[in-house]
């Protein structure tokens, strides 16, 4: 069977300089087998015509903003790529990356391709990539988003700023774990858009309690194996119930009955498929996860967790 | 999909994939797909009858999930459960309840 397509979203607030950073990439040669999906916001498609390249493979989107319909639009304007690949209308592209509105939630964007009946046959996530403006950061309900839903992070216009410092800080209490750049270093293709199962979770930095707004990211970790099935149980009800304010759940996990690690990753109300790692990444044996969740109580959460997987039957109900 | 039901089966989700039997597999290894099922119906089991629930296996295929007084929905998956949890009891079915988390963990000691 042919090899799932990634699909790397490139998202960050208006003006993060995403289609600056887009035609860089582009430029690069790791990268010419890509096609790029353009929404364009606003009157004029200023991005568009900024990015200058424009061929076939090169899909405009015309519909507005990106979060409103994108759902079918973006599904379509990929199912017409894949059509087209197939048939051989278009050079055959190796990755997809889609460029977000600055205003769009990269939620449903990430649902379409994994949930969409014909897309997830041939496509995959990739990672996902973020913007942020140095000097105007993120005040922005949205960009708070798209920075935890984030698996690098790019920190733009770096050269305009003083100390860019508190904002690193800031961008590390909402999510500790992405590489982050910035965009003066140059990251390269393979920076960015490297397989994100194969990193599924980095050295996590002491942790960053303090929370911004009502976000916050944690780590719980866990002695011994923890069981699969249960474990699927908790997250599946979990997520049932509070998806949209758990920004991002990540984590190696020690599961019983399997010698080498699971990476799960999860943002929202969607979970990747896990990911069985090759062999663990250091001596520590425990489980660990990260949870960057909004409005949601961390005790609760890591209780709540515990108490599931701990073994043990179930009482008898109440009789009401 | 199932002729008799309509339901439309083996779409993939997430917790069906780990690396132990039973769990890859739709179509071979069936002696340890059907343990696994039994398990999973197990580990659901420890938290629906909290809320009165009962959930089975239905033809290695699906779910079935009952109330007491027998109201029944099918589900496919542990992901498609929760919905259907909160629909047949008309409340929210909350892993962060505290009157769960105790209950779990009175139980399992």
């Amino acid at each position: 069977m042919a090899e799932f397509t990634p699909v790397n979203l490139i998202t960050g607030f208006l003006g993060s300089g995403k289609t600056t950073l887009l035609q860089r990439l582009l430029a690069d040669p790791a990268l010419g087998d890509t096609a790029v999906l353009i929404n364009e916001f606003g009157e004029v498609g200023l991005d568009h015509h900024l990015l200058g390249r424009i061929d076939e493979t090169m899909v405009l989107l015309a519909s507005g903003c990106l979060c409103c319909t994108i759902r079918g639009e973006l599904a379509s304007a990929i199912k017409d790529l894949q059509s087209k690949r197939e048939r051989g209308l278009v050079p055959s592209f190796r990755r997809l990356m889609v460029e977000s509105s600055g205003l769009a939630d990269p939620f449903p964007i990430l649902s379409t391709v994994q949930a969409d009946p014909v897309l997830r046959h041939h496509f995959r996530l990739g990672s996902v990539v973020t913007t942020v403006d140095a000097m105007n950061g993120i005040g922005r309900p949205e960009s708070v988003k798209q920075v935890a839903v984030a698996d690098r992070l790019v920190l733009t216009k770096t050269d305009l700023v003083d100390d860019s410092t508190p904002l690193v800080a800031e961008l590390r209490r909402i999510n500790p774990d992405a590489p982050l750049w910035t965009a003066a270093e140059q990251p390269g293709a393979a920076d960015l858009f490297d397989d994100i199962a194969r990193s599924p979770l980095r050295a996590i930095p002491a942790a960053p309690d303090q929370p911004h707004g009502s976000v916050q990211a944690f780590a719980v970790a866990f002695e011994g194996a923890l069981d699969w099935t249960m474990f699927g149980v908790w997250l599946t009800m979990l997520l049932n119930r509070h998806g949209a304010r758990v920004l991002r759940v990540k984590g190696i996990l020690n599961v019983a009955g399997s010698a080498t690690p699971v990476a799960v990753h999860g943002v929202q109300h969607l979970v990747h498929p896990p990911v069985h790692m090759a062999a663990w990444p250091d001596t520590d044996r425990r489980s660990h996860l990260v949870f960057i969740v909004d409005g949601l109580d961390r005790t609760a959460i890591e209780r709540s967790l515990r108490a599931f997987l701990a073994k043990g039957p179930m009482r008898a109900p109440a009789v009401a | 999909m199932c002729a008799l039901c309509g339901v439309l089966g083996g779409a993939g989700d997430w917790t069906d994939a780990a690396a132990r039997p039973g769990v890859f597999t739709r179509n071979v290894g069936s002696l340890e797909r059907r343990r696994e099922r039994v398990n999973r119906v197990a580990c659901a089991q420890r938290v629906l009858g909290f809320y009165g629930l009962t959930l089975s296996d239905w033809q290695a295929s699906s779910f079935m999930l009952s109330t007491l007084t027998g109201k029944t929905e099918i589900v496919d998956n542990l992901t498609h459960l929760w919905a259907a949890a909160e629909k047949l009891t008309g409340r929210p079915c909350d892993p962060l309840d505290p009157t769960l988390i105790e209950r779990l963990e009175a139980g399992g000691g």
